[in-house]
């Protein structure tokens, strides 16, 4: 196979989990019920994008509450209020309701404890608190620095809270192999081999025709000659999954 | 086992879990039809199906979908407890004067940087009047006279908006105060020196206001004015020092810790300070703006008040929260 899905290098790593550990942005633990989750860390860029998203939706709402100056004494006391809960408070109120701000749930993140659980308050005042000292000098220099010499990219305030910024699971893809007569592999296949032609079946779909011909015949699978190779691979991910034709 | 058949003998398991978790999840709190008692026991089942189709190497699509029901469950039985009413009044009521008191040694030390520059300062400025503006800048210590002029009706503020809302001072004292408070806290992390300077240069520029207030002769409008919020206000920069000076102790001193662990840690006990120190300041914001500020009352009235001050402050911080001596509860984490 020439181009293994990103799935099957997950799968090949599985296989051999001592062997080659991979630098990737993978973390795996084990929950107290006795399974290995994955967690995928997110680095500076989408977090950084969440950030502005989040600084947007910030300067909006200061734009709304703007008129309150022109109420001077009570409306200026309400404005300066709001600037404190915005400028502290914002990111906390939004991780303890659903574990991200506006904007990092526009970037597919979520902030969990080091152990893969929803953040908590005590966690998430924390990292949030601790913005004063990663903002600084300018653009977040010190929490840049932070999170690009830490491997698990943590910014000082996820350091001492004992936080992590994971994407959050997306809910992969539908389990249906496109249905195909079955047919028997010309060779016995490997644990790795079998698992790359199920995700190349399950994303057929996502594929271009020339491109699936393309893919297929680069694996070697198909029988040379063969006008479907696609066809083909497909047949022997639906020998794999369901056995021999009844 | 083929996948086919562990599809089909599994997938109304599957299906529950994920029909369950999407109400879990767009809900708070869940309508009471929804059997929420069988998460766990769904979970388990699929948290094992999950791992048997990883082990048998059964298609990505499957094990991702799995993983993903996995996590999204794992979250929602992990979720953080709510009831905060609960947890914030236990907080108040014994939680922080606890936590605080667990690092008294550290709490005198961050009061010794701030009140010890005061009163050396304050001493200082008032025997020599020029002293305050090698300090403070001549601007500032002209708007600082303008505001304790004797002359003034409303105190602390400027004569130009005696007429200000007490609200906006509230605000203002809130934005401003607590701002200063959590960053107090948060340079605590550059080893402790953020907060030592904070402290220390706070406690500077207060002395030397009050010494050279007194000294002009304006000392009646302004120590009738702090001292009815002096108490909660001065004390809660003194916690929030303590707080900072935790984290920078785990820097410098991280004992048979990582420095990475002390600091975690550290920071976790530290939390408890930094949010009892923000309710102080809430408080004393309160009292800055809809008590300070009237000249209604007498400044013997005042002073007493103050001192009543100090006084529930010292017995709030010493004695609350002792009757459940060995007790560190939930809540003292809040």
């Amino acid at each position: 196979m020439q181009e293994p899905a990103p799935d099957a290098t997950h799968a090949a790593a599985d296989a051999a989990p001592k062997a080659r550990v991979a630098i990737d942005t993978l973390r795996r633990l084990e929950t107290p019920e006795g399974i290995e989750i994955l967690l995928r860390l997110a680095g500076p860029v989408p977090r950084a994008a969440a950030f502005s998203i989040d600084l947007l939706i910030r300067v909006g709402a200061y734009l709304v509450l703007l008129p309150l100056a022109a109420l001077a004494g009570v409306g200026l006391g309400l404005l300066l209020l709001a600037l404190f809960v915005l400028e502290w408070l914002y990111p906390v109120f939004f991780e303890l309701r659903s574990g991200a701000t506006p904007g990092k749930r526009a970037m597919g993140l979520t902030v969990v404890h080091a152990d893969g659980t929803p953040v908590g308050p005590a966690a998430s005042l924390l990292r949030n608190l601790l913005r004063a000292v990663d903002f600084l000098p300018v653009l977040y220099g010190v929490g840049l620095t932070a999170m690009l010499v830490d491997q698990d990219f943590r910014r000082l305030g996820d350091l001492a809270a004992g936080t992590l910024v994971v994407h959050r699971e997306d809910a992969g893809l539908p389990p249906s192999l496109p249905a195909h007569r079955p047919l028997a592999p010309p060779a016995p296949l490997g644990l790795e081999a079998q698992q790359a032609i199920l995700a190349f079946a399950e994303r057929s779909g996502e594929l271009s025709a020339a491109r699936r011909t393309e893919l297929a015949a680069l694996s070697g699978l198909a029988a040379a000659g063969d006008r479907d190779p696609a066809g083909a691979l497909l047949g022997i991910a639906n020998w794999i999954s369901r056995g021999k034709p009844d | 086992m083929r996948q086919q058949h562990f599809e089909q003998a599994h997938a109304a398991t599957w299906h529950r879990l994920e029909s369950l978790l999407s109400v879990l999840e767009k809900r708070r709190v869940p309508p009471p039809a929804v059997p929420v008692q069988r998460l766990p026991r769904l979970l388990r089942s699929v948290g094992a199906h999950y791992a048997i189709a990883r082990a048998r190497g059964y298609s990505p699509g499957l094990v991702a979908r799995l993983h993903s029901l996995v996590r999204r469950g794992y979250r929602q039985l992990h979720k953080p407890s709510q009831h905060w009413p609960r947890r914030m009044l236990g907080f108040v009521a014994g939680g922080f004067p606890r936590a605080l008191r667990r690092h008294g040694c550290l709490f005198w030390l961050a009061a010794a940087l701030f009140f010890g520059p005061m009163l050396a300062m304050g001493l200082a400025c008032s025997a020599d009047p020029t002293l305050i503006h090698s300090l403070v800048d001549s601007g500032q210590v002209a708007s600082y006279e303008a505001m304790y002029d004797p002359t003034n009706r409303k105190l602390g503020r400027m004569p130009s908006r005696q007429t200000a809302d007490d609200v906006m001072m509230f605000g203002f004292y809130v934005w401003n105060n607590l701002g200063i408070a959590l960053r107090t806290f948060a340079w605590g992390l550059a080893a402790g020196v953020g907060s030592v300077f904070v402290l220390a240069m706070n406690g500077l520029v207060l002395g030397a206001v009050a010494g050279h207030l007194t000294q002009l002769g304006f000392g009646t409008p302004f120590w009738s004015f702090v001292s009815g919020h002096a108490s909660l206000e001065l004390t809660a920069i003194a916690v929030a020092g303590t707080a900072g000076l935790l984290l920078g102790r785990a820097l410098l001193a991280p004992g048979r810790h990582t420095r990475a662990a002390a600091l975690r840690a550290n920071a976790l006990q530290a939390v408890p300070l930094v949010l009892g120190a923000a309710l102080m300041l809430v408080l004393a914001a309160v009292v800055e703006a809809f008590w300070s500020s009237s000249t209604l009352l007498p400044p013997a009235v005042k002073y007493a008040v103050g001192g009543a001050g100090w006084l529930l402050v010292a017995a709030y911080l010493g004695l609350a929260g002792r009757s459940r001596a060995a007790g560190q509860g939930p809540d003292d984490q809040a």
